[in-house]
């Protein structure tokens, strides 16, 4: 199977663990990985506002080409799939936006909303099946207590995002099970680290991070996962003391593929 | 009170908000993780546009504290979306000439060698135009 892929801008600098093991991981899946050409950063964050136009284009570009490829847009990280999501969904219900976009775009045939987006979680559970995956486990992660941290943005807003109950989600607990693991429920599982506010009010985030990173331990985690590069800086610069790893680094890892990725 | 009449009509238009539809229950601010850092709470900045008592709010350090984080909008139940209504005034403030929040000059005194690009994009995109 191949899919279109956008890493984004943090997955090719900061968090090049989160990129490499996705690649790593979705050919021992026996998914290619096609990178968007020239894609372009999303911009972190989806301007709700319905006259911001030009912020939103590098997504719609990055929607287009997998839509002219016929290929689902496949993404990692939390933020680029929460803009990419949100784009796509201003793109199929409001006219007036989806009409400046294509005037500015100016590409045969426009655009209006046609691609599939998953969350490369979303792609493991919907295309691959939890099933499949628990199948190609090598190495089967038995006895580690594993706390997923959705944060926001997979969520949230759940009219768009739609890949899970907001309020009580299982995806990723899941994939926790799916690779052998025993999942860790804590109540703050979906609730914000501080985000983007962390470089202007460090303490506000310090707050929201340990919040979430004391609940996990206090249920007995013993490992964070995340799919954000923002949530994990957070986290980890707030004095996380138990370790808090990409998920993806956690699947090269069952898959038997995390070993030879060091070069 | 005329400004503040066409002011309140255009962050209407462009947030897609009807403060009508909001019953006041508070459950917009009870689950806001900025709470405590705000001034002017999500359910004020609802009330507030609707009767045009906006003037404050524009000057609010609130504006800058909300995470995007989309709880008020999930958990309203009343499909109000307040957080919609906040980005839209902020958008107000720092659209206008020398409204912008950050700079590109204030960026190497945020940096520290794990900072990942997602937060000084997001920051920009939230804080500067």
């Amino acid at each position: 199977m191949k899919v279109s892929y956008f890493p984004g801008c943090t997955l090719k600098n900061k968090a090049k663990d989160l990129d490499l093991y996705a690649y790593k991981s979705a050919e021992a899946l026996g998914v290619t990985l096609e990178e968007i050409e020239n894609w372009q950063c999303c911009g972190g964050v989806f301007t709700t506002a319905k006259n911001e136009v030009a912020t939103k284009l590098s997504s719609v570009r990055a929607l287009k080409e997998a839509c002219t490829k016929e290929q689902p847009l496949v993404t990692v990280c939390s933020a680029c799939h929460n803009v990419i999501k949100q784009t796509n969904h201003a793109m199929q219900t409001d006219k007036d936006f989806a009409a400046k976009v294509n005037r500015y775009m100016n590409e045969d045939g426009g655009y209006s909303g046609e691609t599939a987006v998953y969350h490369y979680l979303e792609m493991l559970r919907d295309l691959v099946g939890f099933d499949t995956l628990k199948e190609k486990v090598v190495n089967p992660l038995k006895g580690k207590k594993i706390a997923a941290y959705y944060g926001c943005l997979l969520l949230r807003p759940n009219s768009v995002m739609n890949m899970d109950d907001p309020e009580n989600p299982t995806i990723m607990e899941d994939f926790i099970k799916a690779l052998g693991a025993d999942a860790v429920v804590y109540s703050m599982r979906n609730e914000c680290c501080g985000g983007y506010v962390s470089v202007e009010s460090p303490d506000l985030a310090k707050n929201k991070s340990n919040a979430v990173v004391n609940n996990a331990k206090a249920q007995g985690a013993e490992m964070i996962i995340t799919a954000c590069p923002l949530c994990k800086y957070n986290l980890v610069k707030n004095g996380a003391d138990i370790p808090v790893v990409y998920f993806t680094e956690l699947l090269a890892e069952a898959l038997g593929v995390k070993e030879d990725t060091n070069e | 009170m005329n400004n503040n009449k066409y002011l309140r009509e255009e962050l209407l238009r462009q947030s897609g908000v009807n403060p009508k539809k909001c019953m006041k229950c508070g459950k917009c601010t009870a689950t806001c993780p900025a709470f405590d850092e705000m001034e002017y709470h999500p359910h004020q900045f609802v009330s507030m546009v609707e009767s045009g008592d906006i003037e404050p709010l524009l000057k609010s350090e609130s504006l800058y504290k909300c995470l995007s984080c989309f709880a008020c909008i999930d958990r309203c139940p009343r499909g109000v979306e307040p957080a919609k209504l906040v980005e839209a005034v902020r958008l107000s403030v720092i659209r206008k000439q020398g409204g912008n929040r950050l700079s590109a000059d204030d960026v190497p005194s945020l940096l520290d060698e794990d900072v990942p690009q997602q937060l000084l994009v997001s920051a920009f995109r939230k804080y500067s135009k």
